[in-house]
């Protein structure tokens, strides 16, 4: 199991795979992640493992300041 | 038309060409996105306003309800200005930080390391120690800070692009409620000054630009006036005015009257 965004969820093998769940592709725009604190970058979406019990964050733009 | 040379005549001043982080912008007005109540109020805002900036906030997705925000603001041809809202750590706002560069190809970054949560005043000691760790990272850092003038240098110090210092508290409209703390930043800064909160309408920003600010952030004033993109033309026009009333040069305040008219010549009736 991993959490992503505060909730948990069956685990994808790799960040790639998660956000394809997610309808992200790696040219989705204004978009960013987090994995156990630390950004991802967007190169690395694809090959990056992920462990059991990851915590992933998926941020992207709201209106706000 | 009179009135409508007049009004051209302050959105050219309020766009005289303000030299920013290492950019070029258009507009001394800087608009924040919170509050507007639709993507539509905001684009008639951005363009009513002149802006070239526009501030946006990093939360996580929904992945069901995505995507208009940036296409709205790249539509309106503005840069982003990303911003740590909500951070109360040094931590957490670095990281925030990291996302925002990550997410808009931007290394800009409207530093906030909120220390109150009535206030929503800046944590001091976290700004300084945030400030620091970014610009060592290559962040062009604006940091929103108290109206504080000897944290106002510390932040130059350690290599912030401007300061930020507030007028009063966010969203609470009540203008510049220090002054003379106002006008010590911007006689000593060798940065940019950028009143950045408490502005509640166009006087407040004519202030701003008159006690010597570079530009205006401004959000709620505008996002929350009843008609947001008349606020926005109302919040440049006084942008504009106040650097022209900066450059006239305004007159001394005296305790006492000063006649307009000579006494010489005055008939003895």
């Amino acid at each position: 199991m991993i959490l992503v965004n505060g909730q948990t969820r069956s685990g994808a093998e790799t960040l790639g795979a998660l956000l394809g769940e997610l309808g992200l592709g790696p040219e989705a725009r204004g978009v960013a992640v987090a994995v156990d604190g630390e950004v991802v970058p967007r190169s690395e979406w694809k090959v990056r493992p992920l462990a059991d019990g990851a915590r992933v964050e998926v941020v992207g733009a709201i209106q706000g300041g | 038309m009179r009135s409508r040379e007049g009004e051209l005549g302050l959105a050219a001043a309020a766009g005289d060409g303000f030299g920013l982080g290492g950019r070029e912008l258009r507009s001394r007005l800087i608009l924040g996105t919170g509050g507007f109540a639709s993507l539509e109020l905001l684009a008639g805002a951005i363009e009513a306003s002149g802006t070239g900036l526009v501030t946006v906030a990093l939360r996580r997705i929904d992945p069901g309800a995505r995507g208009s925000l940036v296409d709205v603001l790249d539509a309106a041809g503005v840069e982003l200005l990303p911003n740590t809202a909500g951070c109360h750590t040094a931590r957490d706002a670095v990281l925030t930080a990291r996302l925002a560069r990550e997410a808009f190809g931007t290394d800009l970054v409207k530093l906030e390391v909120i220390g109150d949560e009535r206030t929503l005043l800046p944590d001091a000691p976290e700004l300084l120690a945030a400030a620091e760790e970014l610009v060592a990272e290559g962040f062009v850092v604006l940091p929103y800070t108290n109206d504080d003038p000897v944290l106002a240098r510390r932040l130059e110090a350690v290599g912030c692009a401007a300061v930020m210092p507030l007028g009063s508290p966010i969203g609470s409209g009540m203008g510049i409620c220090n002054p003379y703390n106002i006008s010590l930043i911007c006689e000593a800064a060798g940065v940019p000054v950028i009143l950045d909160a408490g502005i509640g309408t166009a006087s407040d920003a004519a202030l701003a630009m008159e006690l010597g600010c570079d530009g205006v952030l401004c959000a709620s004033a505008i996002s929350r006036a009843r008609d947001p993109a008349a606020m926005a033309r109302a919040i440049a026009g006084a942008v504009g005015a106040g650097v022209l009333a900066r450059g006239a040069g305004r007159i001394p305040r005296r305790p006492q009257a000063m006649a307009s008219t000579t006494s010489a010549g005055r008939p003895e009736l």
